[in-house]
């Protein structure tokens, strides 16, 4: 009789498969805890609850799935008409080169590896914190595994009020890089700070940020994944937001074939505010699209608000999902939680699978949740064409009006402008194929 | 200008004929005049025209000046030059009025192989026709009939008409719910729109309209056909004994 071979154990292969970076003494301690939490949790499986909806396999898998390279053509960089710190990364390596210079009023900024080698750093008290407190109370090993193994990224400590944005610009250039990035962001009492982020980074994406803001700080994050069809990512923002602090985040995502976005957010001290908006678009004609939202939100103390806006338009088998929580924690009173989760389906093909969630240990608290799946408005659509809008065009503005909800919840207006022209430049391509 | 042949229109996906045989044809010039009873097919006929989904056209023919106006897509027979008002307008959530407005120009423009409205010209034009109607630029700016008052949404509909300037305008009961006041602005608006080459059929329940917009001819539509066709004097005839004589006289 066979008897049956162990199937090699997928986390094993695939830390087999990767390397510590060396260097300082205690990166490497909160690497080698990273690494023995990742072993407990083991890399998620198909059957895990928390990837119901999302297939981990590509993610997981030892090698990342080759992916062909996307030519934006004559398209102008994405939030090229904002004054910022650009600084660059190429298939998630920081390139010197290609990046201003590291410096800001108002902020502090050094590559992760140059913060490890020196033994008192004020990044030593958060690589990895944020995201250990994360995996509670549920597991996200893919956060453990970056920090564990990022081989790059960025410590950035905001003092006082930044003097402009510092925008991340993650550029792809092999079709089969695999980067592993892990950003410390650390905004202190009072300070303000904001990050664009954008670029498909690489073939295969696990980026980490933690981010932890003092009281009466103030953090704000918009992010546009880039449209290569083929890339994936899985991305983590951990957040702890202190007294009357506010956190903003914006993700807008076009294309990818598989995108993992997960949010976990902890407001920690009485009077803060968490916002977290986001707007995917996906097309699976070309190629397989697949959006994950998830998010968690813990109210941990008194009088926090917190709202979650995230609006998905699919087509041609396009899947999207979401997966939102908020736990609000008991004494955690006049908590203000607010999500909504929209998707307009194009088509029959299109899917969407929403699971809002909300757990609450406290009485005196409002909360509400929302989640709706549609088509486009038939009524509407007749009207636009019978003012002589072709079909596409007025599916087009419809699907713009749709999105807006979600950037409208970008604080600042020339970057809501930003991605909403960008947007339909992008529709305007799509359309003339 | 518009002609319409034994036009017959069932619903879609039900088995239930509305309109039975129209025959109606509205000359370049001329304002043709539709009344008749609630339910009779006045509304389907002008969605018909205008090419909204769920009617199914069983037999008969509709041109625009010669053209088949049934084989077109809705927006083509909007470049084409027909515009309806709609009974009940549309709110659009998220679209500007404004937005709406210049896109609509511009892609009937392109399709017609025109060249395209600049912001400048197109801000000075919607200005100007947005006064004379009476909208103001608070209104111009908000999302698409959203939040409008009734009577709002009906002067809109004319703004709309009188940017576009079609060849061929059927207005359904553009009346309906506007105060005095507002349906002197819209007779105003359509009769600033009257010239030798346009062509208007008002749907309307009241002889107010027509004592400011003078139709040439008048229809009354019952059970899906026009069964009777007079001049302005027949809209008075309504409005003094209502349809039961005439029903009983073609009955
Ligand atoms: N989509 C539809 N589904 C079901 N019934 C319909 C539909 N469209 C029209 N009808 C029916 O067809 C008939 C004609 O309707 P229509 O709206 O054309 O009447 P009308 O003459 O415009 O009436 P009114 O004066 O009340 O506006 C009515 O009985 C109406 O209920
Ligand atoms: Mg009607």
């Amino acid at each position: 009789m066979a008897v049956a071979q162990p199937k090699p154990d997928l986390t094993e292969s695939r830390i087999a498969a990767l390397e510590l970076p060396k260097g300082g003494a205690w990166g490497m301690a909160a690497r080698a805890d990273a690494l023995a939490r990742l072993r407990v949790m083991g890399l998620p499986g198909r059957r895990d609850e928390y990837w119901k909806f999302t297939n981990p396999d590509s993610l997981t898998q030892v090698a990342a799935p080759r992916a062909a390279l996307f030519e934006a053509k004559d398209e102008a960089p994405l939030f090229d008409a904002v004054d910022r710190l650009r600084i660059v990364f190429v298939d998630g390596v920081f390139d010197a080169e290609q990046s201003d210079e590291l410096s800001l009023e108002g902020v502090e900024i050094e590559r992760l590896a140059d913060a490890m080698a020196r033994d008192i750093h004020w990044a030593r008290e958060f690589y990895g914190t944020l995201e250990t407190a994360g995996q509670t109370p549920v597991a996200r090993p893919l956060a453990a595994l970056n920090t564990a193994f990022a081989t790059d990224g960025l410590v950035i400590r905001a003092v006082g009020k930044a003097a402009k944005p510092i925008s991340l610009v993650y550029l792809h250039r092999s079709e089969t890089s695999d980067a592993i990035l892990h950003h410390v962001v650390r905004v202190e009492e009072g300070a303000e700070l904001t990050i664009l982020e954008n670029g498909p980074a690489a073939a295969r994406f696990n980026k980490c940020m933690e981010i932890s803001v003092a009281d009466r700080g103030a953090f704000h994050h918009v992010r546009a994944q880039g449209r290569d069809h083929e890339r994936r990512a899985a991305t983590h923002m951990f957040a702890r937001l202190g007294a009357e602090s506010r956190y903003k985040s914006f993700t807008l995502t076009v294309n990818g074939v598989m995108t993992r976005n997960e949010h976990v957010i902890e407001l920690t001290g009485d009077d803060a505010s968490a916002h977290v908006a986001g707007a995917a678009m996906g097309d699976g004609k070309l190629q397989a699209f697949h959006h994950d939202d998830t998010v968690f939100v813990t109210h941990g103390a008194l009088r926090c608000e917190s709202r979650q806006v995230f609006k998905k338009v699919l087509r041609n088998g396009a899947e999207g999902v979401f997966q939102g929580k908020i736990l609000v924690k008991p004494g955690a009173q006049k908590t203000d939680g607010y999500q909504i989760s929209q998707a307009l389906l194009l088509d029959e093909e299109a899917s969407f699978q929403a699971k809002p969630e909300l757990e609450i240990y406290a009485d005196d608290v409002k909360c509400s949740h929302g989640s709706t799946t549609g088509a486009i408005d038939e009524t509407a659509l007749f009207y636009l064409r019978a003012r002589g809008v072709p079909r596409e065009t007025a599916t087009d503005l419809l699907v713009l009006a749709f999105i807006d909800e979600a950037i409208q919840e970008i604080e600042d207006a020339t970057l809501q402008d930003d991605i909403r022209t960008r947007l339909q430049l992008w529709l305007e391509r799509r359309r003339r194929g | 200008m518009l002609t319409i042949k034994n036009l017959h229109v069932k619903l879609e996906d039900e088995d239930k004929q509305i309109l039975k045989g129209v025959d109606l044809t509205v000359e370049a010039g001329k304002v043709h005049a539709i009344m008749g009873p609630n339910g009779s097919g006045k509304s389907t006929l002008s969605y018909v025209l205008s090419g909204r989904d769920g009617y199914e056209v069983t037999d008969g023919t509709a041109t625009l000046e010669g053209e088949d106006l049934l084989g077109m897509e809705p927006e083509e027979r909007a470049s084409a030059g027909l515009f309806l008002a709609f009974q009940y307008p549309v709110e659009i959530p998220g679209v500007g009025n404004m937005t709406f407005l210049r896109t609509a120009m511009n892609a009937q423009r392109k399709a017609r192989g025109e060249e395209e409205v600049s912001a400048g010209d197109f801000l000075k034009l919607v200005r100007e026709k947005a006064k004379a109607l009476k909208i103001d630029a608070e209104m111009l700016k908000r999302p698409v009939n959203v939040g409008f008052s009734g009577g709002e949404k009906k002067r809109n509909e004319i703004l709309q008409m009188a940017m576009l300037e079609p060849k061929m305008c059927i207005l359904d009961e553009t009346d309906s719910g506007l105060d005095v006041d507002a349906m002197k602005l819209v007779a105003d608006g359509v009769n600033a729109l009257r010239d030798a080459g346009r062509g208007f059929l008002v749907i309307t329940h009241y002889q107010r309209l027509l004592d400011h917009i003078r139709p040439d001819v008048v229809h009354i539509m019952a059970d899906g056909r026009i069964v009777k066709t007079g001049g302005p004097e027949l809209a008075l005839e309504v409005e003094q004994n209502g349809y039961a004589d005439i029903l009983a006289e073609v009955a």
